[in-house]
């Protein structure tokens, strides 16, 4: 696993969570305060959980997992998985406006308290994505915008150069730009250079459920990246996500792989618990891989037979 | 006064500003913005501007998505 990345954000969130943990052992006393004391240890790791805020353009966000209202079959299903994943910020398309619509997104947003994220999915063009932000803005009161730029409808995936026209654009347009993009460690930094506030590469194409197919371009982009890393796209069950915060993402966007789920609440409430997990373990610092094992328990003192 | 409003053709009364149009095709204006020929209009500017033969006004608003 690759060592923090370069810019030394995420260094200092290690160096504060482990810092809270050494409070705890010497509050206890005694470096076994961990099991000893189930309120030690355990109440600082949460604290530091607590206070690991993800921070876009300012703004800071409680949780780490941004959803997508895409696929759900109904405003209530939307609305029981929405609170089920605890997001505290969802996107939502825009659209010509269809006078039979019953019921609005932005209702089952207000409602649960979270805030908006238009994108521009669906644009093929730099000049269709920067006046559907524009609108967007018009429309939600909102200059954040998930800039979208497909290149094609089979693999949906973002075409680079018009991409990076539409986020200059937006950019000078004073939008806060984040941009989904390619797994390009390339890609993602002219993005950031362009001024985007995160970038969001893919793990595999929208809706796949294909999982991270690349991830060390994934901890290259990580490792490369000064603005916040959200891996968006692709991911299929808890584990996909949990293996997105372990590389170093800052954050993970989904939908499909919520909405299309069997129980779409239940899927929200595990995305939820392996963002946590996958934070938490990138913070902890994994062990590093070894090719033969390593025992955990002492040779000295075994007893000895015959 | 033939206009296109969202991608179909509609007739409206000589001199119809946005704000008329817009409620042509939704009830509810919260939420929505429109543009007129790929320009946004603000929504503070939908009284003062009137359409014109042949113009193209877009209303758009959030749906489920992305």
């Amino acid at each position: 696993m690759a060592p923090g990345r370069n810019t030394g954000r995420d260094t200092g969130l290690t160096a504060k969570a482990n810092q809270n943990v050494k409070d705890g052992d010497m509050e206890d006393g005694k470096r076994t305060g961990v099991h000893a004391n189930g309120t030690g240890n355990g109440a600082n790791v949460q604290n530091a959980a607590d206070a690991d805020r993800l921070v876009i353009a300012g703004d800071e966000l409680g949780s780490r997992l941004i959803m997508g209202t895409g696929g759900a079959p109904s405003m209530h299903v939307l609305r029981e998985a929405l609170v089920a994943s605890g997001t505290e910020l969802t996107t939502v398309a825009m659209r010509r406006v269809d006078p039979a619509a019953r019921g609005s997104v932005l209702d089952v947003l207000a409602g649960c308290g979270i805030r908006v994220l238009p994108n521009t999915a669906g644009c093929f063009t730099a000049g269709e994505a920067v006046l559907t932000a524009k609108l967007a803005r018009e429309a939600l009161g909102t200059s954040w915008v998930k800039l979208e730029v497909i290149a094609d409808e089979q693999t949906l995936l973002p075409d680079p150069i018009e991409l990076v026209e539409a986020a200059e654009q937006l950019v000078a347009d004073g939008f806060t730009v984040l941009p989904y993009t390619n797994d390009d460690p390339v890609l993602a930094r002219r993005l950031e250079q362009a001024g985007c506030a995160a970038v969001m590469p893919l793990g595999s194409p929208i809706g796949s459920g294909l999982g991270i197919r690349n991830p060390h371009n994934i901890e290259l982009i990580v490792e490369r990246a000064g603005v916040p890393v959200i891996l968006d796209a692709g991911l299929g069950t808890a584990s996909d996500a949990a293996l997105a915060m372990e590389l170093g993402c800052d954050a993970v966007l989904l939908a499909t792989a919520v909405t299309r789920a069997q129980s779409p609440a239940r899927m929200a409430a595990a995305m939820r618990y392996a963002v946590e997990a996958g934070r938490l373990a990138r913070l902890a610092g994994r062990i590093p891989k070894r090719h033969h094992a390593q025992a955990s328990s002492p040779f000295e003192g075994l007893a000895t037979g015959g | 006064m033939n206009v296109i409003v969202n991608g179909e053709p509609r007739e409206l009364p000589e001199g119809s500003s946005v704000t008329e149009a817009v409620a042509a095709v939704t009830a509810s204006g919260a939420g929505v913005a429109a543009a007129l020929n790929d320009e946004v209009v603000r929504r503070s500017a939908w009284d003062a501007t009137t359409l014109r033969e042949a113009d193209r006004l877009e209303v758009l608003t959030a749906v489920q998505g992305g």
